[in-house]
């Protein structure tokens, strides 16, 4: 049996301190240790970006990441694009173009376009699929996605 | 979750050296692990053991892309959005940066390195068959020294490599390429992102005096491990452009892979579309 | 209310990560539930043995002794266990046979692969023409879970005096749901003095089937089982008949160690285990006159139900009521069988057999007219169904119906004359690169099928509010097609009411009445229209009792409630599904009405073919349908842009691999559905026609979309490349280099 380690973390601006095994999976730490529970698990392959989170500024699966590799790091998760109850535009945006069906692709669809919108302010339909193109959705077919990404990048411009 | 948590280890050294103390201390006690986008992938689904791992990750002296007249010299540690995002690489080496953008999708990227794909040695990955079109060269290095390694030589089997299990991949060092030169990446992957390769072909000529100076080609999910096309690259090399024999060199390219069948394809759709890809790859050489 | 593009209701909880589904809720004392599966496709199970390096003791263990009431799924047919007992039969290579529960889910995994079986292991049955064969044996009625015919007229007497007969066969393959949230349940038994009170909550389509089904498992009567929806990850079928399963493991697990108990499955197990869209084998024979008028259909429709019934018979139904498709013809002959295999038994995937039948047809149409030298949408429109005619089960189209302009607009959106012209030009130089466009047209039979909706007799209802707001008392269930919220406009348009003064409740057992499953493109127009009269009578209720005068506004409205409230307590008026009188079906004979309306679609796909590659690309793609009045048109497109994306996914990467009995590729990365960059922009329009069968006159279109593309696709493969014999989804780049191979000899 492994020792845990004391993970510390700032999730979401906040620092955050817990006891979990070097290899826990960071999806797992999210969920059941801090109980953001807005990160989801679609596959635990890396393949459905359910559990994409920014990490030290950039996107990654968080199923794939274990925890040790997550020490001292930054992160955001869809618990943190709202201020309060004030939604990112990015999230008015899905929500008023129905880009979120099910809603279980959402958290990390938001989280890959905020990601892309940092990167890109103005990005052209084909720049949005590329930019969301590790995030699988079995609802939509992507077109409110698409459209609700480009409506949140129209608006910030405006 | 089917791996073990819970009977897992890990060390993180910060420096090169601590690394290359533990592995020659208890070789092939601990199981480097890098960006972890392979890795996991296996434990999580129960199908690597529980054990100890040596998280490279921390390690700065395995970061970074430098570059001088002649090479391009990543370490282990760069990661495929480094390569995507560095002007250099675009410059001299369009394949790589390809390789990069094909992988996975962009939060593999992020995580993903040059030396985990190398090391994962999966015959599948879709940097190394740009590495043997540029003719890399690897750096290895262990507490016995430091070596320099031809890739082309590196991988002799499924999962079989030219490392030692104190070693540790510190660095890949690219030549940039000179003179006029000819570029082609082709991932045929079982979607448009997000994809593994059914089957990958990277190129590079260097054209001189209207002949083919340089030649070399690599290949991905044909063969146990990336290779390269040595029997075609022969027809090719030192022709002139204008006569370049097509029938022949595809044929030759049929002996240089042993694709096999597997739950993303066919040997017969390879080998096909192996030969399509590379008759395009020389019709684009013949209008260079 | 109706018609506008209301928001999503519970929208805001999803975007902002709030929405609660089945894992994010956690107890304490909680054990996690594991399956431990068989990995024989057949054989006889002699023994379960532990094996060494757990603490077993820890462990809660069930077996199929365990089980206190009947250990089979009650379903259509009670042929299917919960567990398989020592001595019994395994019938296929995923079957349940012990559960696990534990509160360390690292050591349940490490567990529940320790578990040896000893099994004796039977040749088995691994698809369709070995199950015909009959080498073996193993279910339904020699092999046949279900046989049924549907006769219209003689294709006999037609052969001999037509002037063209073509045949042909086509396959499908089974389909993967691949919704987002995997399948998962909680479940909490209280131990009573007589008798246990059993919960359940998770992902799910259908409370009151898990409700019967836990019933049966545990003897207790409906008020001791308490099933409850979660937020649900997605269904599309997939979440309708299998939860009865994972929900009676949870809760025997629950009853056993007398604590909340988590099953939650993972990927790989739900691909492996889980139901997929029924695999199929249709032959046609076509009669058409010198003109191309149709003149005979004979129709041999197989579906590969795998090792159970589940709900095989009713999917076999649905595809061969749509196997004859759109078109006016007298002398039909459908013969359906539905076969047993050793695999895990199919299950209901949006469209439900329709998109298998309509599949073979529509595509079938492209090769008959390409024999006939018709332009495919030429050779349809002299075909159409009109007013008046007559369908295959002898139904008669009695609404306004114009298929014909249905198709024109498509062609014209699609640009269909000129893209085929110019497509020719360009695919006859050595470009590479070569494209088509191709259409499908096809309807979609609403609710249930014949007689299906009157066994149900569902129930709504609306329920006065303390607050003066109403609720609407349905158990069907939200799964991200927006019923809440299309719920909400229908209950807020017959009350004249905004629609913030209407709740949706939770679909809880203990709630809401059994409105029936959320399947069969049903939701919105046999419910929606229950939860109408439901709405009228409320308002006539309050009216009558003096609390409300018309006209009123909202202020008023929300007052009379609550006096309403104040004075009754709780006021609830409920409607139920009675038969329309003009409606007729005979069950025994497949004559009749067989669903109250259709739905009516046309689709046109445009794809480019790299032939270095064998890879294609869907560029751009139309889908245009009437489904009578659209309620919301924002929820109504996302729903259509969906299904037409996994019937994209159907046609061209959707291959489930099997080896022995098993999926093999039961990993995303390896079970290919598309991205963001492998799909078009996917335009959709809607015909209004209002029904007045369906709220404010809508009709069913969840399961429309699915029926559409794959035929589309293909067609339009055939017109990039020319007349091969593309007979088979989905058309992968190995198939499709085999299929030019053939093609060129």
């Amino acid at each position: 049996m492994a020792e845990k380690i004391r993970l510390q973390l700032t999730v979401n601006g906040e620092p955050r301190s817990v006891e979990v095994f070097p290899m826990a999976r960071l999806v797992d730490v999210l969920r059941e240790e801090l109980k953001l529970t807005g990160t989801k698990e679609g596959c635990g392959e890396g393949e459905c970006g359910a559990c994409t989170v920014r990490l030290d500024g950039r996107i990654v699966n968080s199923c794939l990441i274990p925890a040790i590799q997550a020490q001292g790091s930054e992160l955001l998760t869809v618990e943190g694009l709202a201020e309060q109850e004030h939604l990112h535009p990015l999230q008015q945006a899905f929500h008023h173009h129905n880009g979120a069906q099910c809603g279980f692709c959402t958290p990390g669809m938001l989280i890959a376009a905020e990601d892309l919108l940092r990167r890109c302010p103005n990005p052209d339909e084909g720049q949005i699929r590329e930019g969301l193109s590790g995030n699988l959705c079995r609802c939509t077919g992507y077109v409110k996605i698409v459209d609700a990404v480009k409506a949140a990048a129209e608006g910030g411009r405006a | 979750m089917r791996g073990y948590v819970p009977g897992c280890e890990v060390k993180v050294p910060v420096t090169l050296a601590e690394a290359l103390d533990v592995l020659a201390a208890e070789p092939g006690g601990w199981r480097p692990m890098a960006g972890g986008t392979d890795l996991m992938v296996l434990f999580n689904a129960g199908r690597m053991p529980a054990g100890r791992f040596l998280d490279l990750s921390r390690i700065e002296e395995l970061r970074g892309i430098w570059e001088d007249e002649t090479t391009l010299r990543f370490g282990a540690l760069t990661t495929f959005s480094e390569m995507r995002d560095c002007p250099s690489v675009h410059r001299h080496l369009p394949n790589l940066v390809k390789s990069a953008r094909a992988t996975g999708a962009l939060a593999i990227q992020n995580r993903g390195t040059l030396g985990g794909n190398i090391a994962n040695a999966s015959p599948a990955a879709d940097t190394p068959p740009s590495l043997l079109a540029y003719g890399a060269e690897l750096e290895l290095v262990s507490l016995r020294g430091r070596r320099t390694v031809a890739y082309d030589a590196f991988h002799q089997g499924y999962k079989q490599m030219d490392l030692a299990v104190d070693e540790l991949v510190a660095g890949i060092r690219v030549p940039k390429p000179q003179g006029l030169g000819f570029h082609f990446y082709r991932k045929v992957g079982t979607r448009q992102a997000q994809a593994i390769s059914k089957l990958c072909l990277a190129a590079y000529a260097r054209i001189e005096g209207g002949l083919i100076a340089e030649f070399r080609v690599g290949l991905g999910s044909l063969a146990p491990a990336p290779v390269r096309a040595r029997r075609a690259e022969a027809m090719i090399l030192g022709k002139p452009l204008t006569a370049l024999q097509v029938t022949a060199a595809r044929e030759a390219l049929m002996a240089d892979i042993c694709p096999i069948d597997d739950i993303r394809s066919t040997v017969h759709y390879r080998r096909v579309v192996t030969a399509n890809v590379f008759q395009q790859m020389l019709e684009e050489l013949a209008h260079a | 209310m109706i018609g506008i593009p209301a928001i999503r209701k519970e929208g805001r909880a999803k975007v902002l990560g709030r929405a609660r589904y089945t894992d994010d809720k956690t107890f304490r004392c909680l054990l996690y539930g594991a399956t431990v599966r068989s990995t024989v496709p057949r054989g006889i199970l002699k023994a379960i043995r532990f094996g060494e390096g757990i603490p077993w003791k820890e462990f809660t263990i069930v077996t199929a002794q365990d089980i206190p009431g009947e250990n089979r799924v009650a379903a259509i047919v009670k042929d299917q266990p919960f567990l398989v007992e020592v001595g019994g039969m395994i019938n296929h290579a995923e079957e349940p046979v012990l559960l696990l529960a534990h509160p360390d889910r690292y050591l349940l995994e490490k567990a529940r692969r320790a578990v040896i079986l000893e099994v004796e292991e039977l040749p088995a049955i691994l698809d369709i023409q070995s199950s015909l064969d009959r080498a073996q044996i193993i279910g339904g009625n020699e092999n046949i879970f279900k046989e049924l015919r549907i006769e219209k007229g003689d294709p006999a007497s037609v052969w001999a005096r037509a002037a063209h007969i073509i045949e042909g066969a086509y396959r499908t393959g089974a389909q993967e749901h691949l919704y987002i949230e995997p399948n998962g349940m909680l479940a909490i038994v209280a131990h009573g003095d007589h008798e246990d009170q059993v919960t359940v909550c998770g992902s799910l389509q259908c409370p009151y089937y898990i409700q019967k089904a836990l019933m049966n498992l545990f003897g207790l009567p409906a008020d001791k089982v308490r099933i409850v929806q979660m937020e649900t990850g997605g269904a599309f079928g997939g979440k309708e008949d299998y939860p009865s399963l994972i929900a009676g493991h949870a809760a025997l697990l629950a009853w056993k160690s007398g604590k909340p108990v988590k099953l939650i499955y993972d990927r790989e197990e739900d691909m492996a285990a889980t139901t997929k869209r029924h695999p199929s084998r249709t032959r046609m024979k076509t009669a058409f006159d010198e003109a191309g008028h149709l003149l005979a259909l004979d129709i041999d429709f197989i579906l590969d139900a795998g090792a159970y019934a589940t709900l095989s018979s009713v999917v076999l139904s649905r595809g061969a009521i749509h196997a004859a498709g759109v078109y006016r013809c007298s002398n039909t002959h459908i013969h359906a069988r539905a076969v047993a295999t050793n695999t895990p038994p199919s299950g209901a995937f949006r469209g439900f057999g329709a998109p298998q039948s309509l599949f073979a047809l529509e595509r079938h149409l492209d090769v008959c007219a390409a024999q006939l030298g018709l332009d495919p949408a030429e050779l349809r429109r002299k075909n159409f169904l009109k007013i008046g005619d007559t369908m295959a089960t002898g139904q008669v189209i009695q609404e306004k119906l114009d298929l014909a302009g249905l198709m024109d607009r498509t062609l014209q959106e699609i640009g269909y004359t000129e893209k085929r012209r110019s497509f020719a030009v360009i695919n006859a130089t050595d470009e590479p690169i070569k494209r088509g466009v191709g259409i499908s047209v096809f309807m979609h039979g609403c609710g249930f099928t014949g007689s299906g909706e009157t066994y149900l007799a569902s129930v709504a209802g609306i329920e006065g509010l303390a607050d003066g707001r109403v609720a609407v008392l349905a158990a069907s269930t939200e799964i991200g097609q927006g019923k809440d919220t299309v719920f909400s406009q229908i209950a807020s348009e017959a009350l004249n009411i905004p629609m913030e003064l209407v709740e949706v409740a939770q679909a809880d057992t203990k709630v809401v009445p059994d409105s029936g499953p959320t399947v069969a493109s049903r939701s919105t127009m046999v419910v929606g229209r229950l939860v109408e009269d439901a709405a009228y009578a409320f308002k006539q209720a309050l009216i009558q009792q003096g609390f409300l005068e018309e006209p009123y506004t909202p202020e008023l409205f929300r007052e009379a409630v609550r006096r309403s409230h104040a004075r009754f307590g709780t006021v609830k008026c409920y409607t139920q599904y009675h038969k329309p009188p003009h409606i007729e079906w005979d069950d025994q004979t497949y004559r009749g009405d067989a669903y109250p309306t259709f739905s009516w679609g046309c689709y046109a796909a445009e794809v480019a073919v790299d032939t270095v590659t064998f890879e294609v690309k869907v560029e751009d793609f139309v889908a245009i349908q009437e489904v009578g009045r659209v309620i919301n048109p924002v929820l109504a497109a996302g729903q259509i842009e969906g299904g037409v994306a996994q019937g994209i996914g159907w046609a061209l990467w959707e291959s489930v691999e099997w080896k022995g009995g098993r999926m093999v590729n039961n990993q995303m990365t390896n079970y290919i559905i598309p991205t963001s960059v492998d799909l078009p922009r996917i335009r959709v329009a809607f015909l209004e026609n209002p029904h007045p069968a369906g709220p404010g006159g809508a009709k069913g279109l969840g399961e429309l979309p699915m029926d559409g593309p794959a035929p589309a696709v293909l067609n339009a493969l055939q017109n990039a490349l020319g007349n091969l014999r593309l007979d088979e989804v989905p058309m992968t780049p190995e198939r499709l280099l085999e299929c030019m191979e053939v093609a060129c000899g």
